[in-house]
């Protein structure tokens, strides 16, 4: 690669992905944002307030830890797990809930709203919300609050409205169409907090921006530790916020394989999924134009994975333009392949990881055998898997 | 002349406002609908227009969200939405008729044969509702060549600059969404309209239909004095949900109300 990559455009396009697909009532909103967005992250005094709430409060940097037991076991690469699950709250999401959260605060916004799958950016938002004493309203489908009651309660105990979704699938894409009612219906005062490199733009790039902080210090420890950088990354991808912040700092890094792994649920040829990347088409969902798993007439079909973080039908749309440019690999793995990934993790290096992180994590189990000894993989362990306490639970007949 | 635009004429001439009922093509049923506009038009509609189901409506607040799911429930798309416009025309030839959507539906057909089809059905307008102009000019254009005209939504906090945008590319009426909300939310500021009104004629000649929040003859009168036009969903589509054991009292109470607004609005 000679040029550097240079994406979205002005206009917020990944080539034919991205843009601003909304109803006129948030254009004016969102206008409002995008003009903040590029203020603020040019801005010294914002990015300094930034970099000591990512130190002091989210305790960044998170720790680049070499798993040697499971390196030695698979008897490939050697692979390195990005901590994010030791972040406070205990996933990447506060990355990027610290970052808007400052630019709500900024823009004279006083109160914030999301939405949320597994319940992470729920909680994440609520945190920082609770933090800045903003009213904070987080929309979460019905399904998922009962399959991520944890969290629910850990929103409440911090001040949080939590709205149970019981339209459509009542999962996250759910939340999401309840969010942007709710924001349109009070844009003077409300910042939306979107989750992942999802929605309107600038939404994609603004949320790539404040996580791209792991694939910044993911290069940086891999030099310190190993003096090269990582031969592939591996990050699973619900909307794809942790993939693309571990990715975007090497996207002009040849040498470095960028595999996003998607939700395989009951397996893709079922068509009980979530990998629209995989197995989806171009079209347009909450904003902006990505790969979508819709059906022939373009109404979106339910999505399914054990997950609730990659319970989505859409991704986001810098994905969409790295899998067609062939920049970046995308795989899938079924609910079954993930809690092998779960629970060699869990065994092998006594870290339990979040189901999410649990997908990159059974795709590490098969790629690392593929590659040499000299070689190295850095997986991102977006999150710790204690809301998934209950599920996993469920599933092996115990009651808690 | 664009049907659009010879009935907005021919209603000033007469000194009256162009009532415009919305309902989803296959609500609660894909039968209960051509009928259901037929008689729509006789009881005093000017232009009809008629929603394409979404399984994501993320505009519309829960009347019209689960008009939809019951649309789908029945299988109703996009191209089954434009088969009953295109029924529909075979016996009314000059009643416009507006397919109300959300793109994804019009992704999958490509722009192209969208625009074909919707020519083919003899449509008249076309409003996506996540369709902005920065993103829309390529399916205007392609519409405008068919005779088909695009109608921009505009919003209370919509700007000079962007009424300017609208007014360009936008054809036939522009649709003034009273609130900041979704479909069928709360009430609308007879005050706050008129300014904004003002503002928009002051930019535009085009028409401009008013809806959200529009909700019974006395609303419907208020507001048609403020524009050109009334747009009214969810009030009529509760009348089917609220009747969904008795579809013959359904469209009868939908007429009911229309009367009573056509009514109002030419008194
Ligand atoms: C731990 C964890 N990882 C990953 C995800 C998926 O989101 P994204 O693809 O935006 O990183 C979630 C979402 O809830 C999550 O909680």
């Amino acid at each position: 690669m000679t040029e550097k990559y240079n994406m979205p455009d002005a206009r917020g396009h990944f080539g034919p992905y991205g843009g601003t697909f909304v109803a006129e009532t948030l254009i004016p909103p969102i206008q409002e944002l995008n003009s903040a967005y590029h203020k603020y992250l040019q801005d010294p005094e914002f990015l300094s307030e930034l970099d000591a709430d990512l130190k002091y409060y989210v305790g960044r940097p998170s720790p680049l830890y070499y798993a040697e037991r499971w390196s030695r076991e698979l008897g490939g690469a050697q692979i390195y797990l990005k901590r994010e699950d030791l972040n406070h709250t205990g996933s990447h999401k506060i990355n990027n809930t610290v970052g808007q959260a400052l630019l709500a605060k900024r823009m004279g916004k006083t109160r914030i709203i999301a939405e949320t799958g597994a319940g992470q950016h729920g909680v994440a938002t609520a945190t920082v919300a609770a933090r800045l004493g903003l009213e904070c309203v987080v929309y979460m489908g019905a399904v998922d609050v009962a399959r991520q009651s944890l969290n629910v309660y850990r929103m409440k105990l911090l001040g949080a409205t939590v709205v149970a979704v019981e339209s459509g699938s009542k999962t996250l894409k759910d939340a999401l169409n309840e969010a942007l009612r709710d924001w349109v219906t009070n844009v003077d005062n409300t910042f939306y907090i979107i989750g992942t490199v999802a929605g309107p733009h600038p939404y994609p790039a603004m949320v790539r921006d404040f996580q791209a902080i792991i694939g910044r210090e993911t290069k940086q420890q891999c030099q310190e530790l190993t003096g090269q950088i990582p031969d592939a990354l591996v990050a699973c991808v619900g909307g794809g916020s942790n993939a693309i912040g571990l990715f975007y700092p090497f996207i002009d890094d040849p040498s470095v394989r960028l595999i996003g792994v998607e939700a395989a649920g009951d397996g893709v040829a079922t068509g009980r999924h979530s990998a629209p990347l995989c197995a989806g088409r171009p079209g347009v969902l909450h904003g902006n134009r990505t790969y979508l798993m819709a059906d022939d007439d373009g109404e979106i079909i339910e999505t399914h994975s054990i997950s609730a973080g990659l319970d989505y039908p859409g991704v986001g749309p810098e994905h969409a333009w790295l899998k067609d440019t062939g920049r970046a690999e995308y795989v899938n793995i079924t609910d079954n392949e993930a809690l092998e990934g779960f629970y060699a993790l869990t065994r092998m290096e006594g870290i339990i990881p979040a189901l999410e992180s649990s997908h990159a994590m059974a795709h590490t189990i098969r790629l690392a055998p593929t590659m040499r000894k000299d070689q190295i993989i850095v997986v991102n362990l977006s999150g710790r898997g204690d809301k998934d306490m209950q599920t996993m639970a469920k599933r092996e007949g115990i009651e808690l | 002349m664009s049907r659009l635009a010879a009935t907005f004429e021919r209603l000033a001439q007469s000194g009256r406002k162009a009532l415009i009922p919305f309902v989803t093509a296959g609500d609660p049923y894909p039968d209960f609908t051509l009928p259901l506009m037929h008689a729509m038009v006789k009881a005093g509609a000017n232009v009809i227009e008629l929603g394409a189901p979404f399984s994501d409506p993320m505009a519309d607040g829960p009347v019209i969200q689960r008009a939809s799911e019951r649309a789908l429930a029945h299988k109703m798309s996009l191209s089954r939405t434009l088969a009953i416009a295109a029924e529909f025309r075979k016996t009314d030839q000059i009643t416009p008729v507006v397919v109300m959507g959300y793109l994804n539906p019009i992704e999958a057909m490509g722009y192209e044969g969208f625009a074909n089809a919707a020519q083919r059905a003899d449509i008249d307008g076309v409003l996506t509702v996540d369709l902005p102009p920065e993103e829309g000019e390529q399916c205007a254009a392609l519409l405008k060549e068919r005779g088909i005209d695009t109608i921009f939504l505009l919003a209370p906090n919509s700007s000079s600059d962007r009424i300017e945008k609208m007014a360009a590319i936008g054809s036939g009426y522009l649709y003034y969404v009273s609130l900041k909300g979704v479909t069928g939310a709360g009430h609308l500021d007879a005050g706050d309209v008129e300014t904004k009104l003002k503002q928009i004629k002051s930019i535009t000649t085009l028409p401009v239909g008013i809806g959200f929040g529009v909700k019974d003859a006395e609303t419907a009168k208020t507001v048609s004095s403020l524009g050109d036009g009334v747009v009214v969903g969810s009030a009529l589509i509760s009348k089917i949900e609220s009747n969904q054991d008795n579809p013959e009292r359904a469209q009868e109470e939908i007429i009911g109300l229309l009367s009573s607004m056509r009514q109002a609005m030419d008194s």
